[in-house]
């Protein structure tokens, strides 16, 4: 039984390695899904604009339990693909307990963080959330006449706290007296996904005067930003430029350019450069986006004033207090 | 004679229902264009046919024994336990716990230690909704669902502000120490430098959960506390006249059920991620209904059926991994089991009853 499971399972694994032997990379989505209209789907679109420059093909999988981040791994590791490109903070771990097994495939983690010395085929990405917020911050601040601003998070964890922070830093270095009232919508990975309570929630910070709201919350942000635009306030996007949802009413969106860096590891495939990479605003990791749909809602003071303000954060000059180093936040209280 | 051979109400019922389940679940595969042939060979080719498949299909196994059971133990006293999911989450917690804070010298200790406080902190959580339905009659459907929720968020509240390491974002627990790590199949069963089981999640829990078969059948059906749950879930008021007290059973079941829930934290926790992540019990809880009601409540059925929902989800990621079928279909397939053995059981027994007794009318 045991000599017949070998062999069988050499012939499978043969057989897929077979059909990957030009090193093709692969992506694995976290849970949130491929289609979340946020972060899985830059990546997703990143994975795509790889394709349909270099004509080349990518391999791609979603999660539906946690036991499968290793599993998704090695699988892909033993089929050939590199490098294997995983999103989520969630994926670092199971990077780290793999990546020896595997020294020639290259590992990406997204949003995780992975000690370089430790595993030297895995490269480490992350974003400087805290300054992207901190300019949409201090846009909304500019654009309040209340004074008062709302933050919508999606699941109350410290990567959403982080742009929660940064926001109301942001918000504070316009308007010290301003008032953020932030929420977050759930404690399940249900809270992703729940646009009728990233409405409500919107309704009650309106109701508590905020007429700027900034939705950090997946696909729950659809709703914050509907509920925006149907009660006349302005919102703030999230991670891809999501001003053309509701045009004119949408101040701008932090973006989280997760393509771009999904693209770029694509496109190193097999040799790709390991180790630590931060994207912050020097960077274009992340920014604020301006488009036609809110060319009107930003004025040349604000744009000036959030330009001054990019410039000052990458020359060191402002520093944006990152709430994951020590789990607390000047400007706001969770 | 009214009634079906017990072999077809436990063998036939079941096989048609999934055969049936099966066929759909063709005919949805072929409506977006891939081949079902092909894909059903890829699941049994994934779960079953190579030993790192059978370490996910047995892991997932393990979990659904021990959820299964759960909702079992609460059928048998006719109640339902809709609150596996919460009961294992705050399992979980106790889990890991004295993993973290009690520095033990080998794995058995852990494991027994980690047995027990798993065991406990899902008796506790499922103690308040069983008091709540023996003494202020609060259905046990609404609270056991509505405790879900506060688990969810508890656990949320510890992992994020209290249990997570400094600076990390992952809301989870820093890793167990090395003393507490179970041994998995590969460091049982694998000889020396080979590859069998490798990076699989199953280990020495599934053992546990087999032990947990055999103690449930020993409870239901040999000790007088068994008696007397299976005669308070066939009647209460003559249960009552009986002598048996109602509050007493229904918490005692409770606590069985919450703890056997609880014990699944050990498999997902301890033995798999070795640390405590927000979404461990991932939806066990809940399959653990439909695996109770497949399995007839029985240990056996139980086992069988968990066996049948490790294959569908180790399959479902194979799948997912190798064909373009988006995962929302794989969850459809699974559903459509679900649907099929759980729900839409009648449907199946009445024509197979009628028809059994059409065959014996005609013999005599």
């Amino acid at each position: 039984m045991t000599l017949m499971t070998k062999f069988l399972g050499a012939a499978a694994s043969l057989a897929l390695t077979a059909g990957a032997a030009l090193a093709d990379p692969a992506l694995i989505y976290d849970l949130g899904g491929k289609y979340d209209k946020s972060f899985n789907e830059a990546a997703f679109n990143g994975a795509e604009a790889y394709a349909s420059e270099t004509g080349g093909a990518y391999k791609d999988i979603e999660l539906q339990s946690e036991a499968q981040r290793e599993q998704a791994l090695r699988r892909f590791a033993e089929a050939g693909f590199n490098p294997v490109v995983t999103t989520g903070f969630s994926m670092s771990a199971p990077i780290a307990s793999v990546a020896a097994d595997y020294p020639d495939t290259k590992f990406v983690t997204i949003d995780g963080f992975v000690n370089p010395e430790e595993h030297p085929n895995v490269l480490s990405i992350l974003f400087s959330e805290h300054e992207g917020s901190y300019l949409v911050g201090m846009m909304a601040a500019m654009a309040s006449k209340s004074g008062t601003v709302g933050f919508v998070g999606g699941m109350d964890i410290p990567l959403i706290r982080k742009f929660a922070c940064g926001y109301a830093q942001g918000v504070k270095a316009v308007n010290p007296d301003a008032t953020v009232i932030s929420n977050m919508t759930g404690t399940t990975p249900a809270a992703w996904n729940d646009p009728v309570k990233g409405s409500e929630l919107t309704k009650a910070q309106i109701s508590q005067g905020a007429d700027v709201v900034y939705a950090a919350a997946g696909g729950t942000g659809l709703g914050v930003l509907q509920t925006a635009a149907d009660e006349n306030i302005l919102s703030v996007g999230v991670d891809s430029n999501q001003n053309y949802l509701h045009p004119g009413k949408v101040l701008t969106s932090m973006l989280k350019r997760v393509d771009v860096a999904v693209k770029d590891a694509m496109e190193q495939g097999p040799d790709l450069q390991t180790g630590v990479m931060v994207l912050g605003l020097a960077e274009n990791g992340v920014g604020y986006a301006m488009d036609e749909n809110n060319e009107a809602l930003v004025s040349d003071e604000m744009k000036t004033a959030v330009e001054d303000a990019k410039a000052k954060i990458i020359a060191g000059e402002i520093a944006v207090h990152d709430y994951s180093t020590d789990d607390s936040c000047p400007a706001l209280s969770f | 004679m009214d009634k079906m051979p017990a072999w077809a109400d436990a063998v036939l019922v079941p096989l048609i229902s999934i055969l049936l389940a099966a066929a759909l679940s063709a005919i949805v595969i072929l409506a977006i264009g891939e081949d079902p042939v092909a894909a059903f060979k890829l699941m049994v080719d994934g779960a079953l046919m190579r030993s790192s498949g059978w370490g996910y299909t047995l892991y997932y196994t393990t979990n659904f024994i021990f959820t299964g059971l759960c909702v079992a133990v609460a059928f048998h006293a006719s109640m339902f336990n809709i609150g596996g999911e919460g009961q294992a989450m705050i399992g979980g917690l106790g889990v890991a716990l004295v993993c973290l804070f009690i520095p033990f010298p080998h794995w058995s200790v852990a494991l027994l230690v980690a047995t027990l406080a798993g065991a406990a902190f899902g008796a506790v959580w499922a103690l308040i909704p069983s008091y709540l339905q023996a003494k202020r009659g609060s259905h046990i459907v609404i609270t056991t669902i509505m405790f879900n929720f506060i688990a969810a968020a508890v656990l949320n509240y510890v992992l994020v502000n209290l249990l997570r390491p400094t600076g990390a974002m992952d809301p989870a627990t820093a890793i167990f120490p090395q003393a507490t790590h179970l041994p998995t199949f590969q460091d049982m069963f694998a000889p020396e430098g080979s590859r069998m089981f490798r990076g699989s999640p199953a280990n020495v829990t599934f053992f546990i959960a087999v032990l947990a078969c055999i103690g449930f059948w020993f409870l239901i059906w040999r000790t007088k506390l068994g008696y007397e749950i299976r005669a308070f879930g066939f009647s209460e008021s003559a249960a009552k006249y009986a002598g048996i007290s109602p509050v007493r059973i229904t918490i005692v079941s409770m606590l069985i059920s919450g703890g056997l829930a609880g014990l699944m934290a050990l498999n997902t926790t301890m033995g798999e991620a070795e640390r405590l992540v927000l979404n461990a019990t991932e939806g066990a809880g809940f399959i653990g209904i439909a695996v109770a009601l497949m399995g007839r409540s029985h240990p056996v059925g139980v086992f069988l059926a968990a066996l049948l929902f490790g294959f569908l989800y180790q399959g479902g990621a194979e799948l997912a991994l190798w064909t373009n079928i988006p995962r929302e279909l794989i969850t459809v397939i699974q559903a459509l089991v679900i649907l099929f053995t759980g729900a839409l059981d009648n449907m199946v027994r009445m024509p197979l009853e009628r028809l059994f007794l059409a065959a014996r009318r005609r013999d005599s």
